[in-house]
């Protein structure tokens, strides 16, 4: 390209490149309501925690309780389901997480029932670790809902909650 | 063409055309020269034209009595089945319909790959029928949803969460597909809204794949290129517009058994409990027709893989013209891709059946097997194939063949000559 092909920008580019400019930040503005309508509205966020009572849950016993339109496990493990989650390697781990991290009693594991693969709800009492297993692409979890076998990439996640009593917890 | 020739008998018709030529367009589809060797795989473009009509005419129906709510939709269909005038009828042309517009449209795609249609100049009507095939899936899906069953809900879940496979966006992305942190009422409005705008976008492509087709003109069995209009083609109508609805009403004769002998055979017993978010039905399977996709997603053992895998094994489809090197379109004179046409064709049958078993075991290894084999076939042997295969002779029109000459025409004249010399 000779020199005198190079044009200087002039003021009607600077206009054009301006205008240009200006339209695509308010096309922008004007796109991101239309998205963002579809996010989860005031109504759903409001129901962002709920108690529940544990009072009636025996050793062994599990309870499942609905959280955000999801179902939350609630297991109060025996002794032994601790000591076979505590006595694990972590190295064996798909995702190396500490049990005494994911139950802060140990006796109480809170955790979603939400299959980290695509969504299922597992099974309790089931699957290699008679722990927890999904039914729809073969997950199994081990009793402290950590990943050990299957297509699910991470360990069951735990909610937000706190124990606001001896017999309530609060999720979220 | 000779369209451009068209004028209209009438004063009024004159009058009108030179204003908005829609008599031209029409002249146009009656004459548009069509190969005179189409066969009947030829005639579910047809046919999925009709599917399109019946879903969307049956679809606004449902939609008057339907209710987008997740605490009165199951109940909605229910009154639909029971209490709606021919409700049941409706419905099931629907639910069913879909199926049969998903078979025709495999056989529709399957026919395109044996004849190779989708080579040049034939490129953009087939990315233009994959776009469609693409939205099929994704309107089929959402509106599998609608009924608020224990399926639907599952499905709904499952898929969803395919998006939360991307990397540090996948949870906003689900939450925003969702409208919640879980499938719900959100989820089910919206499915609803897009399940009704998404065949009307289909009905557009359609349009834009027909013209694309007016262009180069039909493919045809022996797929060489012809000269339009000649001896070689006839007019559309009436001469295929007569057989295509033939073959339609030998489509509706099966399209009628499964309405009225079996309505339920292509669904799922579990979607007639109600959506329950604490309950997942202990074995999830999707409609027959996504089943080879759901077992390539599954026969990968990583997540984000096995959903990079699955659109992956839809978007080799988009890129096969380039993919496919051979020159010679029909397999007709393709021998060795003849083979591998059918291997690919058990394939994805075997793909499908192991995606309505459950993942372990040996149908887990079978199904990477054939998931291996289905990129295999079309990222590694078609494009080598069609440098290396020793095609036959193909001829250099339709006419020829048929009157007894060789696929050759050369071949042709040495006899003619030998003839002769005699």
């Amino acid at each position: 390209m000779s020199e005198s092909d190079k044009k200087k920008p002039n003021r009607r580019d600077f206009i054009l490149t301006a205008t240009t400019a200006a339209g695509a930040v308010g096309i922008g503005a004007a796109a991101w309501p239309l998205i963002d309508q579809m996010n989860p509205d005031a109504s759903v966020k409001a129901l962002a925690s709920t108690e529940v009572d544990i009072s009636g849950v025996e050793p062994g016993q599990s309870i499942t309780v609905l959280w955000r339109g999801k179902p939350v496990f609630i297991k109060r493990r025996t002794q032994e389901e601790i000591d076979s989650a505590r006595a694990v390697d972590l190295k064996d781990l798909k995702h190396p997480e500490k049990d005494e991290d994911r139950a802060k009693d140990p006796e109480w594991l809170v955790m979603l029932g939400v299959c980290t693969h695509l969504g299922c709800v597992p099974l309790t009492d089931k699957g290699d670790y008679n722990a927890w297993f999904c039914p729809c692409h073969g997950s199994h979890y081990d009793t402290s809902g950590r990943i050990r076998k299957g297509p699910a990439p991470t360990n069951l996640e735990v909610p937000k909650y706190v124990f606001v009593n001896s017999k309530t917890i609060k999720i979220g | 063409m000779s369209d451009h020739d068209y004028q209209p008998n009438s004063k009024l018709g004159k009058w009108f055309n030179d204003r908005l030529p829609l008599l031209t367009l029409s002249s146009h589809l009656r004459e548009y020269p069509t190969p005179k060797n189409l066969n009947y795989w030829w005639t579910f473009g047809g046919i999925l034209t009709f599917c399109l009509i019946v879903q969307i005419v049956t679809g606004i129906i449902l939609g008057m009595h339907y209710i987008a709510n997740a605490d009165l939709a199951f109940e909605s269909v229910e009154h639909i089945m029971r209490d709606v005038n021919y409700g049941w009828l409706i419905r099931y042309v629907h639910a069913n319909g879909s199926s049969m517009f998903f078979l025709a449209v495999y056989i529709h795609i399957f026919r395109a790959l044996y004849y190779g249609s989708y080579k040049s100049p034939r490129e953009i009507i087939w990315i233009i029928g994959m776009i469609i095939y693409f939205l099929m899936m994704a309107t089929a899906f959402m509106g599998y949803v609608l009924p608020w069953g224990q399926m639907s809900f599952w499905g709904a879940t499952v898929i969803t969460n395919l998006f939360s496979a991307v990397p540090f966006v996948g949870e906003s992305i689900t939450n925003w597909l969702w409208g919640g942190y879980a499938v719900g009422n959100p989820t089910l409005t919206r499915f609803f809204s897009l399940h009704y705008l998404l065949p009307f976008l289909i009905l557009g492509l359609v349009i834009l794949h027909i013209w694309a087709l007016h262009v180069p003109g039909n493919n045809n069995p022996i797929g060489i290129e012809i000269k339009q209009p000649s001896k070689d083609t006839v007019p559309f109508h009436p001469y295929i517009v007569i057989k295509d609805l033939f073959a339609l009403i030998l489509f509706l004769i099966v399209f009628a058994f499964f309405v009225f002998y079996s309505p339920n055979l292509l669904g799922h017993a579990d979607n007639y409990i109600e959506a329950n978010p604490l309950v997942t039905p202990a074995h999830i399977v999707p409609e027959w027709y996504l089943l080879p996709f759901y077992a390539i997603l599954r026969s990968i053992p990583d997540k984000l893989f096995g959903v990079i895998a699955m659109f992956a094994s839809i978007f080799v489809l988009v890129i096969l013209p380039w993919l496919d090197t051979s020159k010679v379109k029909s397999a007709i004179f393709r021998p060795i891709y003849k083979q591998f046409y059918w291997f690919l064709v058990a394939d994805v049958i075997i793909l499908g059946y192991m995606g309505a078993m459950p993942a372990e075991g040996t149908y887990l290894i079978i199904a990477r097997i054939a998931t291996a084999y289905y990129f295999l076939h079309f990222l590694i042997i078609l494009p080598f194939l069609g440098k290396k295969e020793k095609t036959l002779d193909v001829p250099l029109n339709i006419t020829e063949p048929v009157l007894g000459g060789y696929p050759n025409q050369a071949k042709t004249k040495e006899k003619s000559n030998i003839k002769e010399n005699l």
